[in-house]
């Protein structure tokens, strides 16, 4: 009896032992997070709180309020980051749809449709569409010869070309997630509701929709996050017009060397993008999240 | 074709004739999806300055100057080079975190995994000025270890949650059964485990390749020197002016992603991608 118990106890140890080192096996990637990412970015956060005389300060924080210019890229970030996930809100689900209502083997032809421009890199995306929007581009050239419009317009280096390029951008991250929940909804829920007497659109809006709001929820935020943080097509596409917040924290290091004034954005930003993730997490799990594909 | 238009799409009363726009505004989206960055390709064949589509005069002029330059030809070397070797470093470190997260279960797995994903929800331009400061610091600036570093970080969010994701529809108790006839647990792991998560680890060795391949951000400031790479070149090129030479070097690297694509489709099958 005595020694069963002794050995129980053993066991126990043992197998704690052998989850520990288990664990053990991720720590080479969560060292490497530490380092790389963790670290540096809580060194910014110190940084953020040092005044230009070295002392601890709050003038880094209080510029941004002061300054009329921050407020404008604060506003500008958030125009661009919502009219974007709008915008993918509304081009994306009806192709979600159309996708999840074709047979498999179509709606994966498709699939490769979405998939490409989203496995294809992003400054080639935004080159191509630099290409096509200029004022000797492909789509004035078209649009003018058409008779759309008589001379070239102005479609890029500016808010329309930013918005043109980042819903290009963003689309797959709401296609798939939202595509992924239409799916999983039984055919059985519409029919019995075409049973009851739900004309197509009752049913699409009382029963089939709500269905597929998580996804479009873990999609739409997938979709802003990204769009806070962006740098690479606004700076392009934007001609130096659109300044966003990662944009500005480029240029305060690049140009003016201040460490304090673009860590203290830097904080913002993360802030900003932590707040939206904690709200998200409290709707969908984190993986649903980023499981959508890429 | 009246028929199929009327016939019923669903089970549902709908009818193919009453979905018609949804037919074809999908079609034109897809088509907006996709036409921009195929359309590259043939005008990077343009003779004139402007990338006319279709080209009037055909040429390799835009081919010859990339190809002619050592400042475009070093910057490829280097990110092929990085690239490889971030691919080789990220599918081992991620594969093994993946693991050691799925089978110990202990109480900090959940803090751990978020920890794991949060390269990718970080704002990029925050982890790239964050390992300039670090890089300065341990006199890795503007090296091919440093960047392969910052880049396999990149790329570990992908390797755990794809090979997480095919972990969790595994059998564990395959490998207890091999560990019970006498196996260590490395053995088993390599011998019976691995085989039936290839799929997922091919997956995530060609998407942590990508990742690096076509990053554009932390390049821009931890890449330089002697090691930059192609795509912070291409970046600066593309702030001065529409240098066509790009258009050439994008066709190449469509023609990149297109081959990882192929390789993920023939070895990375398509059940073993994250479902969600």
């Amino acid at each position: 009896m005595q020694a069963q118990r002794l050995n129980e106890a053993g066991l126990r140890t043992d197998d704690r032992l052998e989850r520990l080192r288990l664990f053990g096996l991720s720590s080479p990637a969560i060292l490497l997070i530490m380092i790389i990412l963790v670290i540096p970015v809580g060194w910014l956060f110190y940084v953020s709180f040092v005044g230009a005389n070295g002392q601890f300060s709050l003038e880094n924080y209080e510029r941004m309020i002061s300054r009329k210019s921050y407020g404008r890229i604060f506003t500008t970030t958030f125009q661009i980051s919502f009219l974007t996930t709008g915008l993918c809100i509304l081009i994306g689900y009806p192709l979600a749809y159309f996708m999840s209502q074709m047979p498999t083997r179509i709606a994966n032809i498709c699939l490769i449709a979405v998939l490409l421009p989203f496995w294809t890199s992003l400054l080639v995306r935004t080159y191509a569409w630099l290409v096509l929007l200029q004022r000797r581009g492909l789509v004035n050239e078209w649009g003018m010869s058409l008779g759309l419009w008589d001379e070239p317009i102005a479609i890029v280096h500016n808010v329309t070309g930013t918005l043109i390029g980042m819903v290009h951008i963003m689309l797959p991250f709401l296609i798939l997630p939202v595509y992924s929940a239409m799916r999983a909804i039984s055919d059985d829920y519409m029919k019995a509701a075409s049973n009851l007497g739900a004309t197509p659109r009752t049913a699409f809006w009382t029963v089939f929709f709500p269905l597929t709001l998580p996804g479009l929820f873990a999609g739409s935020l997938m979709v802003f996050i990204l769009c806070l943080g962006f740098f690479v097509t606004p700076a392009v596409l934007g001609g130096g017009k659109v300044i966003m917040v990662s944009m500005q924290i480029v240029s305060n290091i690049e140009l003016f060397v201040n460490w304090g004034a673009a860590s203290a954005l830097g904080v913002v930003l993360l802030v900003l993008t932590m707040i939206v993730l904690w709200i998200a997490s409290r709707f969908v799990n984190l993986e649903q999240m980023t499981g959508g594909g890429r | 074709m009246l028929n199929w238009l009327r016939s019923p799409a669903t089970d549902t009363q709908i009818s193919h004739g009453q979905r018609l726009w949804l037919y074809v505004i999908s079609v034109i989206i897809m088509v907006l999806l996709v036409t921009p960055t195929l359309i590259v390709i043939p005008m990077s064949f343009s003779d004139s300055q402007y990338l006319e589509f279709p080209p009037e005069v055909w040429s390799t002029r835009w081919y010859q100057s990339y190809f002619g330059s050592s400042e475009w030809m070093q910057a490829t070397r280097t990110s092929f080079k990085v690239a490889f070797l971030t691919m080789l470093v990220a599918t081992p470190v991620g594969v093994l975190a993946a693991y050691g997260l799925h089978a110990s279960r202990i109480r900090f797995v959940r803090a751990a995994f978020v920890l794991m994903i949060t390269p990718m929800m970080v704002p990029v331009v925050l982890v790239a000025i964050g390992a300039f400061y670090a890089y300065v610091q341990l006199q890795i600036l503007y090296t091919v270890t440093g960047l392969v570093l910052a880049h396999t970080v990149l790329a570990l969010p992908l390797v755990v949650i794809v090979t997480g994701a095919a972990l969790k529809g595994y059998d564990m108790s395959q490998e207890e059964a091999a560990r019970g006839l006498g196996a260590p647990r490395w053995k088993a792991f390599l011998t019976i485990t691995l085989p039936q998560i290839r799929f997922a680890v091919v997956t995530s060795a060609l998407l942590s390749f990508l990742t690096s391949f076509d990053e554009v951000v932390v390049a821009m400031f931890i890449s330089g020197g002697d090691n930059p790479t192609l795509t912070r070149n291409m970046f600066n090129a593309l702030r001065d002016q529409i240098d066509p030479t790009i258009a050439a070097i994008s066709t190449l690297m469509i023609f990149v992603t297109t081959v990882m694509m192929v390789l993920a489709g023939l070895f990375g099958s398509q059940k073993q991608k994250p479902k969600q």
